[in-house]
């Protein structure tokens, strides 16, 4: 099992790798951790005539936290992210999502951007970023940087708008102001660390009087990309939030999806997961809300 | 077949070497290959370092485990061009100059860690960056650890064994209660 042919290039600079992007067009791809790449370039499913590393430029390994906003470079390291301090202050649930997020030995290479870019339907940090509606920052030398929102940046399986000579630089995210936030991210797979059968990730703001001010839902695995179904949760906000309201809420959402069969799960048991992970998170984020509330008070 | 393996040698003879130079167990090693030569190839290959095993080649069963700069990484999934100028630990970084096994390696014999032993390199290199970081494990800290590590013989219990173990020796041997390396199984 070993790759094609290419020819290696190391980049130092962004602006460095887009050149070499626009220079060498469709046979280029960027590497940065490889932990997707590798293997699809192993079993040939992937033959770049050029790889071009930006794992080792420092700009695009940072990690900014401004009071409303987070801004991760593409080639943060997984395990960064996952031990980063100020980060799992502002926006805990990445370090709760990366738990999940293959294994030590693939998280101490990985990047946030790569698996981005991959963009695998049931992968822990797509879901997360649309979520959130992460603004995905892109760069390429004849149109320089655009910005994508994370709920159009995945187009289906393993596809995203990303163009042959665009290189993916940074995400942006939004911190929810105000207090009584909580968030939580689960997912069921048949080993932990291998791809997620179905997964779910909430984020919950309350007001002091226990009242949902927000609420964001997103479930990944049970379609071609990652959904954010936000939107059945809606209702919630300016009530109280209960078992009974939570599990309404499931039922209308797992009601809704048409999940992919294939060897390791049928179409109704993902539903069926989607359901539970729906309960799940919603009940864990809620109680983490309430937590914070408790802490301020 | 004769005209696929012309197309292999075809493919191999144009290619490009370049110089790699890393640390490897505390010495600097350097060597030429492909771009497409992965570290592990490039260990076993290149430096004959054959102690990390070449296993799916794909990033699953976690065999090819090194450290680079001290932490575990897969070997199949790196480029040996990337890791030029790094640090790495092999297997053969644990035994101490003489060939005497670690405390680590030496718990694996005591409680049956390993049967055929083609896992054994990487679930060692997961279980001392275990310990290097954290001296008293849980179990779900060492099966967390060795999560991404594959091994059909055992069915891990005696490979959590041993790294419990090793851990007990080791704590035991710091606060100076016990021998360290000839310390029995517990």
């Amino acid at each position: 099992m070993k790759p094609a042919p290419f020819e290696y290039l190391r980049a130092a600079s962004v602006e460095e790798a887009c050149a070499l992007l626009a220079a060498h067009g469709p046979d280029a791809k960027l590497i940065a951790g490889g932990q997707s790449l590798v293997p699809m370039m192993a079993m040939r499913l992937v033959r770049p005539a050029w790889l071009i590393d930006v794992g080792d430029i420092d700009a695009l390994a940072q990690i900014s936290i401004e009071p409303d906003t987070v801004t991760l470079g593409a080639c943060a390291r997984q395990y960064v992210l996952a031990a980063h301090g100020g980060l799992g202050a502002a926006l805990p649930i990445i370090a709760q999502a990366l738990i999940w997020v293959g294994h030590e030995q693939t998280r101490n290479r990985g990047t946030l951007g790569g698996s981005l870019v991959h963009a695998d339907p049931s992968a822990e940090l797509p879901l997360v970023a649309v979520m959130l509606d992460a603004r995905i920052g892109l760069q390429s030398r004849a149109r320089g940087r655009r910005v994508v929102s994370a709920r159009e940046f995945f187009t289906g399986p393993m596809s995203t708008v990303i163009e042959a000579d665009e290189c993916l630089v940074e995400v942006r995210l939004d911190q929810w102001s105000g207090q009584g936030l909580g968030s939580a991210f689960d997912e069921v797979a048949i080993r932990h660390g291998d791809f997620a059968l179905a997964s779910g990730c909430a984020q919950i703001a309350l007001d002091p009087d226990g009242r949902v001010r927000r609420v964001a839902l997103a479930l990944g695995g049970v379609a071609g990309v990652p959904l954010d179904v936000s939107g059945y949760a809606a209702s919630l906000v300016g009530q109280f939030i209960d078992d009974t309201a939570t599990e309404a809420i499931a039922r209308s959402v797992a009601a809704a999806l048409d999940p992919p069969a294939d060897l390791h799960a049928s179409s109704e048991y993902r539903r069926a997961l989607a359901l539970t992970l729906c309960v799940r998170v919603l009940r864990t984020a809620t109680a983490r809300a309430r937590a914070s509330l408790t802490e301020v008070a | 077949m004769s005209d696929r393996m012309n197309e292999v040698s075809v493919e191999r003879a144009r290619e490009r070497l370049h110089e790699v130079r890393l640390q490897v167990n505390g010495a600097w090693r350097s060597g030429q290959c492909a771009a497409r030569t992965s570290l592990v190839d490039f260990l076993r290959e290149t430096l004959r370092l054959t102690g990390t095993h070449v296993g799916c080649e794909h990033g699953i069963c976690g065999a090819c485990s090194v450290m680079l700069d001290g932490r575990p990484v897969r070997s199949c999934l790196m480029f040996a061009v990337q890791a030029d100028g790094h640090s790495i630990t092999t297997v053969e970084g644990l035994a101490a100059a003489d060939g005497t096994m670690s405390v680590l390696q030496d718990s694996f014999c005591q409680t049956h860690g390993l049967q055929c032993g083609y896992c054994t390199p990487g679930m060692l290199i997961a279980a001392q960056a275990l310990l290097e970081r954290n001296r008293c494990p849980t179990e779900f800290e060492i099966r967390d650890a060795i999560g991404g590590n594959l091994c059909r013989c055992t069915g891990y219990q005696q490979i959590v064994d041993a790294i419990r173990l090793a851990a007990a020796r080791l704590n035991a041997a710091a606060t100076g209660a016990g021998s360290g390396v000839s310390a029995p199984a517990a």
